[in-house]
C-alpha cells in the first residue's frame, strides 16, 4: 500500500530537483500529446527544444523573448518572497508599454540623446503606478491583490487598446490601430549587426543581480527573506510590512514596466495592441521554476524563451498549433506544484494494511 | 499502591533508539507496577518523550521488548496503545474547540467500544461523578477553561479504561489549585490500580504524589529513586548531574524611577476566542523584575502583543516609555527607543527556523550591523559567536538552523540575543518554559543580571514558582484584569492562586483604590 507521509523536515534535495522532474514529466506529457495527434514525437520535442538553439539567428530570437520574461520573473520573486501574490505583471508591463509609448510619441521629431533614458523611464513609472494602485487597496482596504492584479491586467489591455484606436494612433496609418513608428532616438540599440537582440536583454540580466544583491546583502532584503520564510517572527522583529510591500510591489511594477516598454522600443518599434504573448503570466511559472532566486529566474527564463521560439517553430515546421506553448506551460506549472508537493511529504510504501 | 500483585503493569528492557546523529534512548529498563505513580525526569533531550512516545506506539524502537501485563507485545500504532489500555495526555492538547466534550472524546473512539459502551454521554456523567473531574459531555470545548480541557482528555483515556495513563507536563497549564485537583484524580485512579507515568519539570510536584522516579540523562537511565525520601534539590542534581545550584534566595530589588507606564488600557479581543483587556494599569521601574502570574489565555499574550506593537491597534496614550507616548508608534520603532522582547514561541516567532543564528542575530539586532543598508555579515558573525560562547548555546555555529536547536538552547540564544541590545525594558513571556534545570539556571541569572543592570523586567509565566524566584514584584491576570501589584515578600502562593483564579476582580470594581496598594 502506498500512502502519503509528511516529511519531518522539508527536503532540500527535492527544492532543488523538483523544477528538474517537473520538466521531465512535462516533455513525457508533451510526447504522448503528439503520439495521440499523430505527429513524431521525437521530432516535435527536436523542434520545440532543440531547433530554437540551432543557429544563431534563432539563438538571437531566443534572447530577445528571453528579457521580458526575465525582467517580469525577477520583478516576481521578490514579490512572492515577501508574501506578495502579486498576478498582475502583465499589466504591469503593459501599461509601462503604453505609458512609454506616449512619451516615444512626445519625442517623435527629436534627436535629443535624453530622449530614450526618459522613455525608459516613463515606462517603469507607469508599471509602477499600475502596480501602486493594487498595492494601496490591499495595504488601505485589505482587499485580494491577487483579484486586483488580474483585474488590472485587463483594465491595463482595453487601456492600451483604446490608446492604439484614439489618441495614440498614427495618423498616416491607415486607421491601423498602431501608433506611429517611433524615432531613431528612442529605439533600443541592438547588441549585433545582424540580430534583433537588444539592450533589454541586458537591462533584464542586471535587475537579476541588483535583485540577487538586495535579496542576500541589504537589511531590506533580508527583511523580505525574514517575511517570506516567518511572518509571525518578521512581525515580532518590528519590520514595516507596508514598507517591504511597497518596496516590492513598486520594484516588479518598475522591472514590468520596463519590459513592456523595451519591447516597444526595441523588436517592435511602435505601440501595437500585442505587445505581450503573455510574459507577465509566463513569468510567475518563470519565477516558481527559479525557486524563486533572481540568479534561477535566468535559467528558467532561458528554458521558458526557448519554449517560447519552439512553439513558433513548430507551428510553422509541422503545423502544430502554436497553443501548443500555452498548454506547455499549463502542464508545467501543474507538474512543478506536484513535485513540490514532495518537498514537504513522502510516498511511504507498506505491505500491511495500517488503521 | 497494591503491593501484593507481583505482575508488573508494564515492563521495558533495553529499549534503544537511534536517530540520525542522536541516541535518543541507550538501553532503556524500567518497570511500572500495578498503581504506580512514575515520575519520567530528565533535561530536554534526555531522552523523556522518545521513550514514552515507544510506549504510546508513535516510535517504533531499534531495539528492546516492551512486556504489557507479563506478556510481550509490539505496539506499533498508538490504536494497538489504546486497546492494550494505554492512554496519554500531550502536552498539547488535541480537541476540537468547535465541538462538545462529548463529540470529542466519539471521535477517538472504535465503532466496537462505542457499542460497548452504550450511551456515552451517562458514561462521561457517571466516571465525572466517580473521580471528581466535573466534565460537562453537553459542553463546548472552547467555552473551557484549560484544567478543564486538560480533564477532557483525561477523561477520554478513562472512558477507554485505561490502565497506564501517560500525562506529559500535566501541570504547566495549571492553577495551584487546578494541580491539587488533578492530584486528586491520579490518586484516586492509582488507587484503582491504574498505573500513571508522570513526565514533569517541577520536582517539588514529583517528591509530592509520585511513588518512584526513573531519571534519564543523555539517553541512559541514570537513577532510580523513591522521591518522597529525597528533596527537589537531590532530585535536581541527579537530573543534571553536579553542576545543579538550585538555589532559591536571590535578592530582591526595590526598583528605581518608574520608567514604563501602562494607563487605562481597555482593548476588546482581536480573535474570537481571544480575551478582551480590561482597564489594565501598571507601572514598571528600572532595577526591578515585575512578575505576571496567570493560567494561559487570560490575556497574557493579549497583553503582550499590544505592549510589544505586534498588535498594531493604536493605543499612543496608554503606553509609555520615559513620559514619551509609544501606543502609536509600531513595534521597530519601540526597540529602536530601547524595548526588548523574549516571546513565549521561540521558533517560528523568536527565531525563524529556516534561518542560521547569524541571521537570527540580525532578526532583532540590527544596530550597529546595518551600514548605508547593506548587512556587515561579518561583524554579525563575530558577534553571534561571541553570543553562543557567552551563552554557553550548544550547537554547530553561527551557521546553525535556528531549528537545530533544542529549546533551550535556542532560548538561551534568543535571550541573549534581546539582552545584547542593552533594553531599557524587557518583556519576557515564560521564558524557561520547557526548558530543563541547567537552562533555567542560566536563563534566570541572566535576567537578574540585567535588572541589576538597572533595566525593567516584566516577566509574565505560568510557573508560579519561577515568578516567585525572580519577581520583586507580582500581579496576576485572570479574564483580562490585572490584579494589584504587591511586593512579593509581602504575598505568598495561595494569594496570588486566588487572584490567578480572579477573586480580586470584583474588590477591584468595587474599591478601585485597592488596585494602588
Amino acid at each position: 500500500m502506498i500512502r502519503i507521509q509528511a516529511r519531518t523536515e522539508p527536503s532540500s534535495i527535492m527544492k532543488l530537483v523538483s523544477p528538474i522532474l517537473a520538466i521531465a514529466l512535462t516533455l513525457i506529457f508533451g510526447c504522448i500529446l503528439f503520439s495521440a495527434i499523430g505527429k513524431s514525437p521525437a521530432q516535435a520535442l527536436h523542434v520545440l527544444l532543440i531547433a530554437p538553439l540551432a543557429d544563431s539567428y534563432n539563438i538571437g530570437e531566443m534572447f530577445v523573448k528571453m528579457g521580458p520574461l526575465l525582467l517580469c520573473a525577477v520583478g516576481l520573486s521578490l514579490c512572492y518572497r515577501a508574501n506578495m501574490w502579486n498576478i498582475g505583471a502583465e499589466g504591469q508591463l503593459l501599461a509601462g508599454a503604453l505609458g512609454g509609448s506616449a512619451m516615444a510619441l512626445y519625442f517623435i521629431d527629436s534627436e535629443s540623446a535624453l530622449a530614450l533614458p526618459i522613455t525608459l523611464l516613463a515606462g517603469m513609472v507607469s508599471g509602477m503606478l499600475w502596480s501602486a494602485i493594487p498595492t494601496f487597496l490591499k495595504l488601505r482596504f485589505n482587499s485580494n491583490l491577487i483579484l486586483t492584479t488580474i483585474m488590472f491586467n485587463y483594465i491595463a489591455l482595453y487601456l492600451l487598446i483604446w490608446a492604439v484606436h484614439g489618441p495614440l494612433r498614427d495618423p498616416q496609418g491607415f486607421g491601423f490601430p498602431e501608433s506611429a513608428m517611433f524615432a531613431d532616438s528612442t529605439l533600443l540599440p541592438t547588441l549585433f549587426e545582424s540580430s534583433r537582440i537588444h539592450l533589454g536583454i541586458v537591462f533584464a540580466i542586471i535587475s537579476a543581480f541588483i535583485a540577487w544583491f538586495i535579496l542576500s546583502k541589504s537589511h531590506l532584503g533580508f527583511q523580505i527573506r525574514v517575511f517570506g520564510a516567518d511572518e509571525p517572527a518578521a512581525r515580532y522583529a518590528g519590520f514595516s510590512s507596508k514598507k517591504l510591500s511597497w518596496f516590492v510591489m513598486l520594484f516588479a511594477g518598475a522591472l514590468a514596466g520596463l519590459a513592456g516598454i523595451s519591447e516597444t522600443t526595441g523588436p517592435i518599434g511602435q505601440l501595437v495592441p500585442n505587445v505581450s504573448p503573455g510574459y507577465g503570466y509566463s513569468a510567475i511559472i518563470v519565477a516558481y521554476l527559479g525557486r524563486l532566486h533572481p540568479l534561477g529566474a535566468i535559467i528558467a527564463a532561458m528554458f521558458m524563451a526557448v519554449l517560447y521560439m519552439g512553439g513558433d517553430l513548430a507551428q510553422i515546421e509541422m503545423g502544430i498549433p502554436v497553443a501548443v506553448v500555452s498548454m506547455f506551460q499549463g502542464v508545467l506549472l501543474f507538474f512543478l506544484l506536484a513535485c513540490d508537493f514532495f518537498i514537504n511529504n513522502r510516498l511511504a510504501f507498506s505491505n500491511q494494511a495500517t488503521n | 499502591m497494591k503491593k501484593h500483585n507481583l505482575v508488573s503493569r508494564l515492563e521495558l528492557t533495553n529499549i534503544t533508539k537511534q536517530y540520525p546523529g542522536c541516541l535518543a534512548n541507550d538501553n532503556i529498563c524500567m518497570t511500572l507496577m500495578p498503581g504506580e505513580i512514575h515520575a519520567l525526569l530528565g533535561e530536554n533531550g534526555a531522552g523523556k518523550s522518545t521513550l514514552v512516545k515507544t510506549i504510546y506506539g508513535v516510535v517504533a524502537p531499534d531495539k528492546g521488548d516492551i512486556i504489557w501485563d507479563g506478556k510481550e507485545v509490539s505496539i506499533t500504532s498508538p490504536s494497538i496503545a489504546r486497546d492494550l489500555g494505554i492512554g496519554m495526555v500531550f502536552q498539547h492538547f488535541s480537541l476540537f474547540e468547535t465541538l462538545t466534550v462529548s463529540q470529542n472524546i466519539e471521535l477517538c473512539l472504535s465503532k466496537a467500544q462505542l457499542d460497548k459502551i452504550g450511551d456515552l454521554a451517562k458514561r462521561i456523567t457517571h466516571l465525572s461523578n466517580e473521580y471528581g473531574l466535573n466534565v460537562n459531555p453537553t459542553r463546548y470545548v472552547h467555552s473551557l477553561s484549560i484544567g478543564e480541557r486538560q480533564r477532557v482528555e483525561i477523561m477520554r483515556c478513562l472512558v477507554q479504561s485505561v490502565k497506564l495513563l501517560i500525562l506529559d507536563e500535566p501541570t504547566s497549564v495549571l492553577t495551584p489549585q487546578e494541580v491539587a485537583g488533578l492530584f486528586g484524580v491520579l490518586r484516586t485512579l492509582s488507587k484503582e490500580g491504574c498505573s500513571i507515568l508522570f513526565i514533569s519539570h517541577k520536582l517539588h510536584e514529583v517528591t509530592e504524589i509520585c511513588h518512584k522516579a526513573t531519571i534519564l540523562r543523555g539517553g541512559k537511565v541514570v537513577d532510580t529513586c523513591i522521591p518522597n525520601s529525597e528533596t527537589p534539590a537531590s532530585i535536581a542534581k541527579m537530573m543534571v548531574g553536579d553542576l545543579a545550584e538550585q538555589d532559591a534566595g536571590y535578592i530582591k530589588r526595590e526598583g528605581s524611577k518608574q520608567i514604563f507606564h501602562v494607563k487605562n488600557l481597555s482593548l476588546p479581543a482581536k480573535q474570537p476566542f481571544g480575551t478582551t483587556l480590561q482597564n489594565i494599569n501598571l507601572e514598571l521601574k528600572a532595577g526591578e523584575i515585575l512578575g505576571i502570574a496567570g493560567v494561559a489565555g487570560n490575556g497574557q499574550d493579549e497583553l503582550m502583543a499590544i505592549i510589544s506593537g505586534e498588535d498594531d491597534r493604536n493605543v499612543k496614550k496608554s503606553l509609555s516609555l520615559d513620559n514619551l507616548d509609544i501606543g502609536h508608534l509600531h513595534a521597530g520603532e519601540r526597540r529602536k527607543l530601547g524595548m526588548a522582547y523574549v516571546p513565549e514561541e521561540r521558533l517560528g516567532r523568536g527565531a525563524v527556523p529556516e534561518m542560521s543564528l547569524m541571521e537570527n542575530t540580525l532578526l532583532t539586532h540590527s544596530n550597529g550591523f546595518v551600514k548605508n543598508g547593506l548587512v556587515e555579515w561579518k561583524n554579525i558573525k563575530e558577534y553571534t559567536s561571541a553570543l553562543i560562547a557567552k551563552y554557553k548555546v550548544k550547537c554547530h555555529g553561527e551557521f546553525s538552523e535556528a531549528k537545530s536547536l533544542s529549546g533551550g538552547n535556542l532560548q538561551k540564544f534568543i535571550m541573549g540575543r534581546e539582552i545584547g541590545q542593552n533594553p531599557k525594558v524587557l518583556i519576557c513571556a515564560h521564558p524557561t518554559w520547557g526548558v530543563d534545570v541547567g537552562a533555567a539556571l542560566a536563563i534566570h541569572q541572566a535576567l537578574l543580571a540585567l535588572r541589576d543592570q538597572g533595566a525593567a523586567i516584566l516577566l509574565i509565566s505560568e510557573d508560579i514558582d519561577e515568578l516567585f524566584l525572580l519577581a520583586d514584584r507580582m500581579a496576576a491576570v485572570c479574564d483580562g484584569h490585572l490584579s494589584p501589584l504587591v511586593k512579593t515578600e509581602t504575598t505568598n502562593i495561595d494569594q496570588i492562586g486566588q487572584w490567578m483564579a480572579g477573586t480580586f476582580i470584583n474588590k477591584l470594581s468595587n474599591h478601585p483604590q485597592e488596585a494602588k496598594a
